[in-house]
Formats: C-alpha cells, structure tokens, sequence
C-alpha cells in the first residue's frame, strides 16, 4: 500500500487553477522530490496535503484512510509534518519551546494538573523537556536551546524547523525548499542529515526543492508540476532527460 | 401600511447621515487597513464646530457645514500624522489600540473643555416646517439632510471615478507598493483619505445635530460604531457598499425602534453587525480572500 | 534534584511572602491605619488585577484582541447577586455560579467569534459585550436600568485575597505548561500551530473562557462590594479601562498586568475628582505606549528576581536550570 496517494486533486484562486487534476503517489520511506517552474502549484500541493487548504476536488490518502478536508492539527495527528518554505517559526519563543509545543499532541499530564501542579505535571515536564532535547541534539541546536528563535541564523532556523516538525512524530515528512538560501556545503550536510533521518525515524521524505542538481542527487523518485499539472514523472535519469521538464524550465528562464 | 412608509422616511434621513459617517470608515479601511475608532468622535467635533458657528458667529447651516468640514478635514490629517503614521508598520491590533486611544482622547478633551452639558442647535439656523402628502409627514430637515448626503455622495464619486487623485486612491488600496513604484505618494493619498472622510463625519455630525437636536461630547461613540456597522455590512472598503449599509442601517433603527423598542435599537445594530461577520465577514458586496500561505 | 530543591526553596518563599502580606494588611485593616478610603482602593486593586491578570490571557497571551471582557463582568455580578441577594445562597456559591455562568458566556461567544481575526475579532466581542449590556437593561427580574441594591458587603480582605492568589496561580501554572505554549504558538503563528497539531480554535475558546470566568469572579467580587449594581457598570469604556491596564503591563506579562492594574487603580484615586483628566491620560496611554512602545512596559517578559539580579547583578545571568 502507498503511504500517500492523492487522486485527481484540483485547487484554484478566484477562477485561475493553483493545481489541476493532481495524481500522486509515494511509499513507504521513499524519498520523493516535486519540482517545478516558480509559480508552478508546488506550495499549494503542500498545502492542500496538510489540510492549511481545503481541496475543490480530489482526494487525498494516508495509509488507504481518506483524509481530504480535515484540519491540519487532525493530519498532524496522523503523521503528516511539514516545513515551510518561507520559514514560520514561533518567533518570540525560545528554540526549545518551539520544539516542545510540537511535542503538544502527546502531552502527558492533563491541564488540571498543570494547574494544580501535581507530581505528573513535574513528570510529564521533564520528559518533555528530555524529548525536546534529544531532538535539537540531531541538529546541533542544543547547546542554543534559550535562544530565541528569531535570533538564529537562516541556516540554523531551518534546521529547527525541521526537528521541530520530526518532533510531532510524523511517519511522512514535508519539506518545502529545506536547502533555499543555504551555501553549497551547507545544503550538502542538509542532505546528508534528510537522508539520515529518514533511515533512522523510518520516514517518508517529500520534499520540494529548486535546487535541480540537488534534488537529481537525493531523491528516488521525481515529479515535475507546471501549471498546476504534472508533466512528468520518474527515476531522476528519466527526468533529466524528459524533453517537457526542459522546456518548462528553460521557459522560465528566458521568460 | 401607511405607518410602514412613514417609518421607512424617517429611517431614510437617519440612513444618509449613517451612510455619510460609514463612507470615511470605509475609506480608510480600504487604504490602511485600520478601523479609524475616533471616526464618530471627529464626526462630534464637527457637530461642535457647527453648533458654535451658527451659535457665536451666527452663519447659516449652509456655511456652518462647510465650516465644520474644513476644520474636521484638518483634523483628520493631523490625527493620521500624530497617531496612526507612526504606527503604519506594526501590527493591525497596535494600530486598533492607538485609534481607540484617539476616539478616547477627542472625547474627553471636548468633555473637559466643554463639560458634559446637553447643547441645543439653535432653532433659528433651521426653521422646522413640516410637509403632508398622501398621510406621510416629512419635514424640510429631512429634505435638507437627503438631499445634501445625496449630493456629497456624488461629489466623492466623482472625484473617486474621475480625477487623478481618486485613481491613485483606488491605486494605493489595490497594492500600496505597485502604487509606489507609480511613482504615487502613499503619504499624501493617504492624508486625503482622511481629510474627505472626516469632513464628510463633519457634514454627518451637523446633520445628527439637526436631527436629534442636541449634541455632547459623547454622542459620537453610538453613531460611530453604528456607521461602523453600516460599512462592514455593505462590504469594508467598498464606497458604495458603505453608502447601502448606511441607508440600511437607518432604516432599520427606524423600524426597530417603532415597532418594538427604542431600548433594543442599539443592541440590534451589534446583532446585524454579529451576524454579518459569521455569516458573510466580506459585507454584502465583498469578494472572499483567503489568507495566503 | 537539585533542580526540585529549587523548585520547593521558590514555593516556600513565595507562600512566605503570600502570608506575610496577606497579615500585614489584615493587620493595617484591624488597627485602622488602612481606613475605609484606603480598603475600597485596596478592593479595586484586586478587582482589576483580576481583570487585567485575565484579560491578558486572552489579549496578551493567547493574541486575541477582545474588547467584551466588561460584559463577562457584568454576567458574573449579575449572576451572583441573583444566588445571593435574591435566592438567599451563601456567597461562594455566588462566586461559583459567577464563574460558571461568564465561562458558559465565554463558550457561546467565544466558539462563533474566535473564527474572526483581529480587528473583526475586537469588534465583535465589542459587540457582545455591548449585547450583554442592553440584554440586562431590560429584564425586569434583575431591576432593568437601575440594577439592584441593597447587596450584603461580602468581599473581605480575606477573600478578596484569596481570590487575587486563585487567579494569578490558575493562569500562571496554565500559561507555565504545555497547555499555555499551546496557547501561545497561536499568538505566534497560527498556521504553524495548526500544522504542529495545535487545535488553535480549541486553545482560543480556552484562553477566552478561562479568562470570561476570572472576569465573572471580578464581577462577583465588585457587586458585593459597592451594595449596588448596574448593567450601565459594564459599558465598553468598562472594557477599555481593563485593555488599558494589560496595554501599559505588557501584552503577555502577568507581572507587567499586575503592575499595571495597580498603577491605574492608584491612578484613579487620585483623580478620581477629574474623570476626564483620568480619562485624557488613558487616552495617550494608549498612544504613546503603542507609538513608542508597542510591547508593553515590561513586553513578554516576567519581573522575576532573576531580572533584578540581572538589572543591578550586573552580570548576565542564564536563564538555564542548569
């Protein structure tokens, strides 16, 4: 069975088609990339999958369970986490509370508790607190857990955008342009690090990237979104050399 | 049948005073994105000014009215310039705050310098007669009060239709940073914007005084807020959903206060404006936009 | 361990000091130095820590401008008096149906209108505030426009106290766990809230009914107090007075809202010959704190002793438990 599989998902903005006709799969702890021209509908796929918008059309899969429409915190639950590409994180809050309210969902001490202050709010604290921890460890945010987040440095704020999403537990994970604004070694360990952490977690890795030598190199499988639509899908030789991709990707370029 | 009518007449005159109140707030919303809160309150200044012209000056309503806008059009500009400039890049909620702090500030100002004390418009500035036809009574005030709102509506129409300066109002309110690449100052639009919208709460504030008579230093707060209202249900930021809603607004206060209680008029307008923000939060005329991602 | 021997240091000290001022005044109260004057100021100064301790919540914490928190008030006065003055119950029962009722208010209200956002949001909450206001001038059984009089004098020092303590601990402890940064990654960002799994429309209706009940203990506390109560009371300058008070603390900062309620109610007794004047200086409050400082005195942060050692210590101290 495939992890995620999307049928025929339509979206549009006041009568102009964001994404048409939208057919999708991917399996277990595959590493899919989607790519396209600027503008192509690759956000608003994202989008539509973690529930932020609600589809026109179409449906959408987890596991064969249809979650098309429901609100994002439900798809969280489920096991869909994502980044995003124009990075939101808490910004006010430190670094590890950003990755503690991912760890919300399985809070384990009630609120009466918390107010109450009972010996399972102290628990239940310190477990989260070491969760939170082990997380940012993977990143090498540890040693700047009290920073606040909007202090950190762009490449530094995108790795803790993703631990903080790896923190929800997801079984699929979204990234949305992880390497944009990233030098060349950077974006590298980033790869290293996404590859690292799928084999370790057991994810599923979508990511969407502009980067083209980049996401050639990662991924196992691509498809390629213009205008909405897909125009091609394969293994990253097929797509290298699909006659379509270049012309949409050229076309840009001169345009 | 007859009574109905009658209701509707007196709703419509209350309506364009409404309407003429609602069309400033939904000027500036449309090109700041700010709920002007002080805006019933410049409407009580300019009721204010034009008692006193008419009372210490002794000038017509005609020049009275024309007085209170071109003070309440200064004051606009200065109050943009003094409070909400500054404030142009925080956050919407910081901007809602300074304004509620402005309305407070206007009110009370006038409060310590002219005491809370009820004042009468003088009867003299508009001698009241009164017109039957067909059963329906109508008087010269509400004729006066119609016909002038009516008359101001084209001229802001005109000017937002025709001129160059109405084009670049709708241009900043489209997108203020295409408007700046046009080569348009977004300061100086903006600073017109307030000038008109509170000279039209001016006109709006001697015509209430006309209506109801009598003025004090918080009779802007309810007609304010009920402008207010007027304009979110015709569609925020859209002149001529404010100029419907206004009427609508007027007509209905009307129709609740005489056929069920003057106690519930007030809470109604709350009621419509609940309603309108769960149901249809764009107004009547408004077009739905998501938030972008 | 070591971090919970501090944990018990802190919470004996604070009970220490909870005790020792709660005697002090208790004393002040008993020898007369604190007379009547000084105890109806000392009554307002915990009404509107209340007040402003729990509209902060909403406002502050969970980032959600509501202009109706006086109307909660005025269910919480009303219902109250109606269990004690009217049917004869002891006050705590009063205090507990206070409470209830303006939560139950704050649900009804709080789960259509908290789909709105910002400014529409205040308007709204204006709007039933003002509802709330109108609807109570006109029922009968409650006297109409003239309230109703004649209310035992109930609210003590000592539960006036323990009511100032219930508050802050229930919204502190709430906003210290992982239920409060729930609330507060919907200030934040909601989008990203959501996508973390944060049910934000839940947190919302939370914060605001939480808050609607320690605004309906105020009100309990205010009526029986001042022998009457009136719907007119509750009006929206009611509300703006509290929206003054969490503005000038720090939206987000319990301590910067105590503070701050306290400074206005002290604010307030000395003009309380001037009601304009009082009102003029609210007015630029609220315009020079949001032009020069639209955070709040104190912004998000807590006074704590931490801070002070930081202030005069000189030195940085980490905020690590470590």
């Amino acid at each position: 069975m495939s992890h995620l599989q999307i049928n025929n998902l339509s979206k549009s903005f006041g009568g102009l088609s964001a994404v048409l006709e939208f057919d999708f799969t991917i399996s277990q702890q595959e590493l899919v990339g989607l790519i396209g021209p600027n503008g192509a509908g690759k956000t608003t796929v994202f989008n539509l999958i973690t529930g932020v918008y609600k589809p026109d059309q179409g449906k959408i899969y987890l596991e064969g369970k249809d979650i098309t429409g429901l609100p994002p915190y439900d798809i969280c639950k489920k096991g869909i986490a994502r980044t995003f590409q124009n990075i939101r994180l808490f910004n006010d809050l430190s670094v590890l509370d950003n990755v503690k309210i991912a760890l919300h969902t399985d809070v384990p001490y009630s609120l009466s508790a918390s107010v109450l202050r009972l010996p399972s709010f102290f628990r239940g604290e310190e477990k989260m607190h070491q969760q939170a921890l082990e997380y940012l460890k993977i990143f090498g945010l540890d040693t700047i857990k009290d920073e606040i987040a909007s202090s950190l440095p762009y490449g530094e704020q995108r790795r803790l955008e993703i631990a903080r999403a790896l923190a929800t537990r997801p079984t699929l994970l979204i990234l949305d342009e992880p390497a944009a604004g990233m030098n060349p070694n950077e974006t590298k360990e980033l790869m290293e690090l996404i590859n690292w952490i799928r084999d370790e977690f057991n994810l599923t890795i979508l990511l969407i990237e502009h980067d083209m030598s980049l996401v050639m190199g990662v991924c196992e499988r691509i498809y390629v979104l213009d205008y909405g639509q897909i125009i091609a899908e394969g293994i990253p030789e097929e797509i290298r050399n699909n006659k379509r991709v270049i012309e949409a990707y050229l076309g840009e370029e001169v345009g | 049948m007859l009574e109905f009518i009658q209701q509707l007449i007196n709703g419509l005159s209350l309506g364009a005073i409404y309407a003429l109140i609602a069309l400033g707030y939904t000027m500036v919303y449309g090109i700041i994105l700010l709920i002007n809160f002080a805006h019933g309150d410049i409407m009580m200044v300019g009721a204010y000014v034009g008692f006193f012209s008419i009372s210490l000056l002794g000038s017509n309503i005609i020049v009275a009215m024309v007085f209170a806008m071109v003070t309440c059009a200064l004051l606009g500009v200065v109050i943009e310039k003094v409070a909400y400039r500054p404030l142009r890049n925080s956050t919407r909620i910081a901007a809602l705050i300074t304004a509620i702090g402005m309305s407070l500030f206007l009110e009370y100002v006038t409060l310590y310098f002219l005491t809370a004390q009820q004042r009468v418009y003088p009867a003299s500035a508009f001698p009241l007669h009164k017109y039957e036809i067909a059963g329906l009574v109508i008087s010269n005030k509400d004729i006066f009060i119609i016909v002038s709102a009516v008359i101001m509506m084209i001229i802001l129409q005109y000017i937002i239709k025709r001129t160059k300066t109405g084009k670049a109002m709708r241009a900043v309110s489209l997108d203020k940073e295409a408007a700046v690449l046009m080569g348009i100052s977004v300061d100086r639009i903006v600073s017109i914007t307030f000038a008109i919208g509170s000279a039209l709460a001016a006109a709006a504030g001697v015509m209430i005084g006309l209506y109801y008579n009598a003025i004090n230093p918080l009779m802007g707060i309810i007609p304010g807020l009920k402008a207010f209202v007027a304009a979110v249900l015709g569609g925020i930021g859209l002149i001529p959903g404010a100029m419907v809603g206004g009427f609508l607004m007027g007509i209905l206060e009307t129709l609740v206060s005489g056929y069920w209680s003057s106690m519930y008029r007030d809470a109604v307008a709350f009621g419509v404006l609940i309603l309108i923000l769960l149901i249809k939060p764009t107004g009547l005329f408004g077009k739905n936009t998501g938030e972008k991602v | 361990m070591q971090d919970k021997k501090r944990t018990w240091g802190k919470f004996i000290l604070e009970v220490i000091f909870l005790v020792a001022l709660f005697t002090l005044v208790q004393y002040l109260i008993t020898v007369g130095i604190l007379n009547r004057y000084y105890q109806i100021n000392l009554t307002l100064m915990g009404i509107n820590i209340i007040l402003a301790v729990s509209l902060n919540l909403i406002n502050g914490f969970t980032g959600q401008l509501s202009l109706g928190h006086a109307g909660f008030m005025a269910i919480g006065a009303f219902a109250s008096v109606i269990m004690t003055t009217l049917l004869d119950y002891p006050f705590i029962i009063g205090i507990i149906i206070a409470m209830l009722a303006a939560a139950l208010a704050g649900f009804i209200i709080g789960v259509p209108t908290l789909r709105l956002k910002g400014d529409y949001l205040a308007i709204a909450t204006l709007g039933f505030g003002e509802i709330i206001r109108v609807v109570l001038q006109n029922i009968d059984y409650t006297g109409g426009p003239a309230g109703i009089s004649g209310i035992a004098k109930m609210t003590t020092w000592p539960v006036l106290f323990i009511a100032v303590v219930v508050t802050i601990v229930v919204i502190v402890n709430m906003i210290n766990s992982s239920y409060g940064r729930a609330i507060i990654s919907v200030r934040e960002d909601e989008v990203a809230a959501e996508v973390m799994g944060i049910n934000t429309t839940k947190y919302k209706v939370l914060a605001f009914v939480v808050g609607a009940a320690f605004a309906g203990l105020a009100g309990a506390l205010y009526a029986h107090y001042f022998y009457i109560v009136k719907p007119e009371t509750f009006n929206f300058l009611k509300s703006f007075d509290i929206l003054v008070m969490v503005v000038l603390g720090g939206l987000g900062s319990t301590t910067g809202a105590v503070i701050a309620a306290i400074f206005i109610t002290v604010l307030n007794a000395f003009l309380q010959e001037y009601a304009a004047v009082r009102m003029i200086i609210y007015a630029l409050i609220l315009i020079i704190v949001m032009i020069y400082r639209p955070q709040g005195l104190l912004g998000n942060k807590e006074l704590s002793r931490k801070s002070f050692n930081r202030i005069w210590g000189g030195k940085h101290v980490s905020s690590t438990n470590k």
